[in-house]
């Protein structure tokens, strides 16, 4: 999917957010077991949204299973403005960060002060020509963990917006609900995120003659080079 | 509207995303038409989104769905 087509799916959310309802009534009246099936769509989303805050692969899972019995145990308390899904990784993130608060690994950084010049003065990458790179094959074991790594060198701030609106592909006011900050607040930071990761990213990617979009040419469409 | 360089850069997620007005729309992409630089910028940067987006970069730890509903199970199981 092409990051201009993300919020291009009402139809697929409406229709999810009346089988949540559906799912949550049921629930609510004695059928507990059906918990099992309203959280399936959203299992991958709540493990990327505290891998983000947790950066450690048991720590995300561990907060992402006691999420899920959170979320059952307070499942009256769900209000039907607010979508289930946001909901959900909103109780995620919250676990996450009580989680690293507690382990007293939380960095100084404060959310706002931590931000490098969050109101501009950042310059990307600015490479010869991206579309002259040439192709050539890039182990996708390599470029996983390139992308892996830049994607945990950003400040959390960055990292937690970027995963939920890049990776999993959450609209802006939904990422915004999930972490509990303005839209503008994710605007913002979306723009740092990806000119960081443009910036760490783009170079390496041109000097292994970056092969990367032969790759995923059936995703990315061709039109682009 | 004329825009240099660093306007350019200040609206490219904005721009990516669909979400900038129609004349501030055109004037990057008059911008563009005449700067290679901010050109690879932003097909840099839209690109690198492709790969993050794409299933094959991160991919969930081994039987984790798996354990989440054997937990889940015995939560629901033991309220029983």
């Amino acid at each position: 999917m092409t990051p201009q087509a993300h919020s291009a799916i009402p139809e697929a959310g409406d229709s999810r957010a009346i089988r949540d309802a559906e799912l949550i009534a049921r629930i609510l009246a004695g059928e507990r077991e059906l918990f099992h099936e309203l959280v399936r769509p959203y299992e991958k989303s709540l493990y990327f949204a505290t891998f983000s805050i947790l950066q450690n692969e048991q720590d995300a899972e561990d907060t992402a299973q006691e999420t899920v019995l959170k979320a059952l145990k307070n499942l009256g308390s769900f209000r039907a403005e607010s979508k289930f899904s946001t909901w959900l990784v909103s109780i995620a993130v919250n676990e996450a960060r009580a989680r690293l608060r507690h382990a007293r690994v939380l960095k100084f950084e404060s959310v706002d002060e931590s931000a490098p010049d969050e109101d501009g003065g950042f310059t990307p990458s600015v490479i010869s020509d991206w579309r002259e790179v040439p192709l050539q094959a890039l182990e996708r074991k390599e470029l996983r963990e390139l992308l892996q790594k830049a994607i945990a060198n950003l400040p959390e701030m960055y990292r937690e917006v970027l995963l939920l609106r890049d990776v999993e592909e959450f609209s802006i006011a939904e990422t915004a609900a999930a972490l509990g900050v303005r839209e503008g607040v994710v605007k913002t930071r979306l723009l740092r995120a990806r000119l960081m990761m443009q910036k760490v990213l783009a170079p390496q990617l041109a000097s292994k003659g970056s092969g990367v979009f032969g790759l995923f040419r059936n995703r990315a469409g061709g039109s682009w080079f | 509207m004329v825009l240099n360089c660093k306007h350019v850069w200040e609206q490219i997620s904005n721009y990516i995303e669909g979400d900038v007005a129609p004349e501030l729309r055109e004037a990057i992409e008059e911008h563009l038409a005449h700067c290679r630089h901010c050109a690879a910028v932003l097909d840099s940067t839209r690109n690198i989104l492709v790969l993050i987006a794409d299933d094959r970069t991160f991919e969930l730890p081994v039987g984790y769905s798996d354990r989440l509903h054997a937990r889940l199970q015995e939560e629901i199981a033991g309220r029983e």
